[in-house]
């Protein structure tokens, strides 16, 4: 067990409402006549479809394919046959469509081909990363990063310590507690997959106090298993967001994460305990990732819970399994209270980064309050985990002010909503700091097409200029080769020119000498004109020769 | 006897002239500057459009001009942004966009009715970063990707053919919108005042 523990700056304890979803185990969601499978699941390139419309497809068959290295494929999670592959609506904040495959399910839940590898230890490292990534496995923590290539760092960095994120922070969550309470030794298992394929020394499990089961089902499994030396269990106090990539490794190791960086940085990967589970079952059972646990609740449900849901599953068929009351229903959140989206419509599919679904009534989540003046009282400032000046931030985001905002290091927060929770002001401030990022990132963009622009310009103007410039020298050597000619004419150089001209000038003489005097002779002598028309014949020839 | 006491101080004065003097003229050499590097920075904040809408032709010309004390507020595809970008860059106080030339409009992109395109290349020698592709008698195309919705190309068209058509927004453009500004009626702040409605804000 590790002694010190370490502590980040600010954070708040919010209402937990964890136990509503805990006190049933985790059942598995009914299959849906229909799926509605998004490409784009994850951070990266969305994923090329493989099948075409009326393909039947086998569960945990391949149906898109990683489109570069950046990206994940995607899965079937059940039987059944492609209806469509066209836009719908898909868990995103903006409400806007994107490319889905929509299958119906037969029911039958018949498997493709799987190849189990439990004997994973003598895989070649590639080996291993290659069945992660053809596992479709992105992260399940909340952002979805490819996983194998986050197990594939730079060769520049070292990995020495492998830190796996138990904390759960936000309120209402509890899918990875119950995962870590349930099934212990698929996670254990998982890590031990990835920290062969690491080769790290040191690896920290971090859970929240506030979930005994779950560090007491990991403990076990460690104990039984002689576990305990390599895989460090680590109890941290309550407080939100200490599940934070960069406030776990500092409560964990003591190490702070530089601005703009990641925790390779500094020696550290962090994972989600889902996220090993799904590792495990894709080399030890050869399962792909198709399904993942689910956190339902919020008081509109009158039986909440965790259910196991097969991707794509449309969350309006969990909301009727979970009993949802539509009278008492104000708020649909994906994800927790702090960080999550309000959902706008229902038939969204559940994705490989969705946790949570929070059905709440007015009294559990009320609407804030209409946005009033900041009064400039420092308690956001005091709340911030990444120890920003939420206030600054706030002012610059408002005024546009964009490029003071980054000075203040916009880019380092990581909307945990603490800052907006303490407000007294109701100022909604990740909305401002969301908000901004997004400016900021379309102004980058569209500095990069404008250079492009600028680019292409120049290069036009180039060729024009070329071009011109290469017509004026054809013109010039044009008028260059004409002036050559006019000059060599009127030289000695064309001598044969000059005599057949005088040639034809002098015959043309002749011809009209000798038809006058034709002329004469036939009106004196008809018989003479014979003499007269052949005599000059010999002098014609003998001339040119004369000259 | 004074003479003798203001010599030392005048040579050593003289001495530091000479010496800076020195400096100074060797800097005025070694780090001389060729091109305005203002102008650079003015072209780079510029959309890079070539639109001319600002009366230039092209944004360089502008961004000379914005550098020889023309107003920062005549170009219309960068908008409120550039405008700000410009005040910040020169110290000068930002001014709203100039009417005169044009409004800041959605962002646009070229688009031809292939079906009425004659092959006539007027479009092609307008463009001015070579979005559009085509031959003589033969159908013209934008490349959306390189357009930028400069309208340059809309004008010589003979038979009207180019349509400017709103960039759509995918899901990777997306972003989130500013939060919509307080809505400070009496109901929303005064409890007694609240109806029900008058609380959702």
């Amino acid at each position: 067990m590790s002694d010190k523990l370490w502590d980040f700056h600010g954070g708040i304890h919010p209402p937990e409402n964890k136990t509503q979803s805990t006190q049933v185990p985790i059942t598995t969601a009914p299959l849906p006549a229909r799926l509605v499978i998004p490409l784009q699941q994850h951070i990266g390139q969305p994923a090329e479809p493989l099948v075409e419309i009326g393909d039947k497809v086998l569960k945990g068959q391949m149906i898109c394919a990683a489109n570069g290295y950046v990206s994940v494929a995607v899965h079937a999670p059940t039987s059944g046959t492609v209806v469509a592959i066209t836009e719908h609506t898909v868990p995103h904040p903006s409400g806007l469509p994107d490319l889905c495959v929509i299958m119906d399910t037969d029911g039958r839940e018949q498997w493709a081909e799987r190849s189990p590898t439990p004997d994973y230890r003598d895989l070649e490292r590639t080996e291993l990363l290659d069945i992660i990534a053809n596992a479709g496995i992105a992260g399940l923590g909340g952002a979805g990063f490819p996983a194998a290539v986050k197990l594939n760092p730079s060769q520049e960095v070292s990995i020495d310590i492998l830190v796996i994120n138990g904390a759960e922070c936000e309120p209402y969550i509890t899918a990875d507690d119950m995962l870590m309470q349930e099934r212990a030794a698929e996670i254990i298992q998982g890590i031990e997959i990835v920290i062969q394929l690491l080769g790290v020394k040191r690896c920290l499990i971090g859970i929240e106090a506030n979930k005994p089961q779950a560090i007491a089902a990991l403990e076990k499994y460690l104990l039984e298993h002689q576990l305990q030396q390599q895989i460090e269990l680590v109890t941290i106090p309550v407080k939100y967001p200490s599940g934070g990539e960069k406030q776990l490794i500092r409560i964990l190791t003591g190490r702070e994460v530089p601005s703009g960086g990641i925790p390779a940085d500094i020696g550290i990967l962090c994972h989600n305990p889902g996220t090993c589970a799904a590792i495990y079952r894709a080399v030890v059972l050869g399962e792909p990732l198709i399904s993942r646990i689910v956190t339902l609740t919020g008081a509109a449900l009158a039986s909440p819970g965790n259910l196991e849901v097969l991707f794509g599953t449309p969350v309006s068929e969990l909301l009727a399994h979970c009993q949802l009351q539509e009278d008492k229903l104000d708020r649909l959140l994906m994800g927790g209270p702090m960080m999550g989206v309000a959902l706008e419509d229902p038939s969204l599919p559940i994705v490989k980064t969705t946790n949570c679904i929070v059905a709440s009534t007015r009294d559990e989540l009320p609407q804030s309050g209409p946005e009033q003046a900041c009064i400039r009282c420092g308690m956001c400032a005091e709340v911030c985990p990444a120890t920003l000046l939420p206030q600054q931030l706030y002012w610059y985001a408002k005024s546009k002010e964009f490029d003071k905002a980054l000075e203040h290091n916009l880019l380092d927060c990581i909307e945990c909503g603490a800052c907006s929770y303490v407000c007294p002001s109701n100022i909604p401030l990740v909305q401002y700091y969301r908000y901004a990022k997004g400016e900021i990132r379309a102004q980058e963009h569209e500095h990069t097409r404008s250079e492009h622009s600028r680019q292409r310009f120049e290069a036009r103007k180039a060729r024009q200029d070329q071009e011109a410039a290469e017509k004026e020298a054809r013109r010039t050597q044009r008028a260059e080769a004409a002036a050559t000619k006019k000059r060599s004419q009127s030289g000695a150089t064309t001598d044969d020119a000059a005599a057949t001209k005088a040639a034809v000038i002098q015959a043309a003489l002749e011809r009209a000498q000798a038809k006058k005097a034709g002329q004469q002779a036939t009106a004196q002598d008809p018989g003479a004109r014979d003499l007269k028309t052949t005599k000059p014949q010999p002098k014609q020839t003998e001339e040119p020769a004369g000259e | 006897m004074v003479a003798m006491s203001i010599l030392p101080a005048i040579l050593i004065l003289l001495g530091l002239a000479l010496v800076f003097g020195v400096i100074l003229g060797f800097s005025a050499v070694r780090f001389k500057v060729d091109e305005d590097p203002i102008v650079e920075q003015i072209d780079d904040i510029l959309p890079q459009t070539q639109c001319g809408q600002c009366g230039f032709p092209g944004c360089r010309p502008y961004a000379q001009s914005i550098a020889n004390g023309e107003a920062i507020n005549k170009c219309p595809p960068g908008g409120e942004t550039t405008i700000h970008a410009l005040a910040d860059l020169l110290g000068k106080e930002f001014i709203p966009l100039d009417a005169e030339h044009g409004e800041e409009k959605a962002k646009t992109v070229a688009v031809i009715r292939e079906q009425e395109c004659i092959g006539c290349t007027k479009c092609i020698q307008a463009c001015p970063v070579d979005a559009i592709l085509g031959a003589a008698k033969l159908m013209h195309t934008v490349i959306a990707d390189e357009c930028t919705g400069c309208d340059l190309c809309v004008e010589p068209c003979p038979v009207d053919c180019i349509d400017m058509i709103p960039v759509q927004v995918g899901l990777s453009e997306w972003h989130w919108d500013k939060p919509s500004p307080t809505r400070l009626d009496r109901s929303a702040l005064i409890a007694t005042d609240a109806t029900p409605e008058g609380q959702v804000a």
